[in-house]
């Protein structure tokens, strides 16, 4: 050893063997952690299946619920989903990714941005059945609009609103500054730098946002069960203002039922569910894969 | 002979911290005026004021006045003019996400250019002198061009809605030594028909490519004048400091 290293040796009381010993028993630890996870996660998703493979088939896909399980379907719940998420969309898209792109490109940076900023956090943490509320005293009632895919739809694009602000905001927040100062010098106002430049470089994150947004909506069950979507719809709905059902109420239902058979369904509905959402997820995580490798850099 | 651009009494604050103090300086027109100094004297902040593009920062004030042909850009002129009208390049070279072809043409057809797109696109590019390396891949993706190829387009780019001077903040800094130099050319050949203004650190460009210079040093101007009289004969200690390398 050198003198220098002999010093080191001498003021440091190094323990590496201790060290080693501890980091590697503290992985062990995490990884059982991990695991654990996992494990329940697996045994969860094991026993659905298991229980509701054989009900699932193509009679059980397009019959309406029935007294009798062996004719019950989720015809009903599944164009209630699809409408719900369809018209959700269509109310929170536009006031979401319009209030995103007032704040991050137009708003004047001070306290009450600020203000407005933390509002919005503070959405998105709100437990779902008050929004339930809100949208039974405001959409069922104030507005009289029933029991209805509309009101179901308002409430819902209510809950997904903060989600989709500050994921899009997200978005426009990662286009490069640069982009944003050239485009300024080159004489354009301000819509022109967002609608030329801004949008079109940020849509993959906000088509992302937009996705776990409408994911968000199609999987909760409380606000919707507040505003009075039925548990039993034997009919699809034909207008916006008509009654209707969503696939968790559906499976909400059929568990509190008695017979062994109705928890059969509902495993094969929360089958199609999790298809459905997984499906969901797996494009929005694609869509960032692609266009992080094809992003401007 | 009337300044193109004349800066009188500026102040300008980034929140609290005063950043120019007092300046008074005249640009003539069809020439390259320098701006040289040390880090943070203020040089880039001066520029960007030339064009207005300091007010998209926040929390910013100004005080004083900057005219472009004896008109005040700030009380008198739309900031959508004025951009027009004084372009920038900036210090890495930022084209946008599209085609060669579509970068130069945006700023044109934003501000509504009503002439043949084609002729002002080959145009634009052989004056910032990059016609012949992209003339047979227009629709080609910007960013697959090097470095020096991408600053040129942003000139180019600069050049499309047809201002009368053009800012340029640092333009070679990013680029290697045989682009810079091309780019040197390319600035001696614009100032014929454009008034350049440009920011550089690098003292050698300075001398080697303006007119005129002017030497700032924390946020005041010390001094002003011809190139060539301020390298050799500077009237004031803290500029010779400079330019002979005793701080910097």
């Amino acid at each position: 050893m050198t003198e220098v290293q002999q010093a080191v040796v001498a003021r440091f009381d190094l323990r590496l063997e201790r060290r080693r010993r501890l980091g590697q028993i503290l992985a062990v630890i995490l990884f059982l952690a991990t695991v654990f996870g996992l494990l329940v996660l697996t045994a969860l998703l094991v026993e659905v299946i298991r229980e509701g493979t054989p009900w699932l088939d193509w009679q059980f896909l397009t019959s309406y619920p029935s007294r009798k399980p062996e004719a019950a379907g989720i015809k009903s719940a599944i164009v209630g989903s699809f409408w719900l998420m369809v018209l959700t969309a269509m109310f929170a898209v536009p006031v979401g990714v319009g209030a995103a792109i007032y704040l991050e490109e137009y708003a004047p940076r001070g306290w009450f941005l600020r203000l407005i900023q933390l509002n919005i956090a503070n959405l998105a943490g709100i437990p779902s059945v008050i929004y339930g509320i809100l949208g039974l005293g405001l959409f069922v009632r104030f507005f009289a609009l029933g029991r209805s895919l509309l009101a179901g739809a308002l409430t819902m694009s209510l809950l997904v609103l903060p989600i989709i602000v500050i994921s899009t905001q997200e978005a426009l927040r990662a286009v490069p500054q640069g982009i944003r100062e050239s485009a300024y010098a080159l004489g354009a106002t301000r819509w022109q730098v967002v609608s030329s430049h801004l949008l079109p470089i940020a849509a993959p994150g906000i088509l992302t946002g937009i996705i776990l947004a409408l994911s968000r909506a199609v999987g909760e069950t409380a606000p919707l069960v507040m505003i009075g979507a039925l548990t039993f719809v034997a009919f699809l709905p034909a207008n916006l203002l008509d009654p209707f059902t969503v696939l968790p109420i559906q499976i909400f239902n059929w568990t509190a039922r008695p017979q062994e058979d109705f928890r059969a369904l509902a495993a094969a509905a929360i089958i199609v569910l999790m298809v459905f959402l997984f499906l969901m997820n797996l494009s929005a995580i694609l869509l960032r894969n692609y266009y992080e490798r094809h992003r401007p850099h | 002979m009337r300044p193109k651009m004349e800066v009188r009494n500026l102040y300008f604050w980034y929140g609290d911290k005063l950043a120019l103090k007092d300046i008074s300086l005249q640009i003539l027109p069809n020439e390259v005026t320098a701006f040289i100094g040390p880090s943070g004297c203020g040089k880039s902040t001066l520029l960007r004021c030339l064009n207005r593009m300091n007010e998209l920062i926040p929390n910013t004030r100004l005080e004083g006045t900057v005219l472009l042909d004896g008109r005040d850009i700030y009380r008198a002129m739309d900031p959508v003019v004025v951009r027009r009208r004084v372009g920038m390049v900036f210090q890495k070279p930022n084209p946008f996400p599209k085609s060669i072809y579509q970068n130069v043409a945006w700023g044109a057809r934003i501000n509504g250019y009503r002439g043949d797109m084609d002729e002002l696109v080959e145009r634009c590019l052989r004056l910032a002198a990059l016609w012949d390396e992209v003339k047979d891949r227009l629709h080609d993706n910007a960013y697959g061009l090097s470095g020096g190829q991408q600053q040129r387009l942003c000139i180019a780019r600069a050049l499309a809605v047809e201002p009368e001077v053009l800012l340029m903040d640092e333009p070679a800094s990013a680029l290697d030594p045989i682009a810079t130099a091309k780019l040197e050319e390319t600035i001696l050949e614009l100032k014929k028909s454009y008034t350049i203004v440009i920011v550089t650190h690098n003292m050698h460009q300075a001398s080697r490519i303006s007119d005129t210079t002017a030497f700032f040093y924390m946020g005041e101007l010390i001094e002003m004048n011809r190139t060539d009289e301020l390298f050799t004969r500077p009237r004031e200690k803290r500029t010779e400091d400079y330019i002979t390398g005793r701080f910097g």
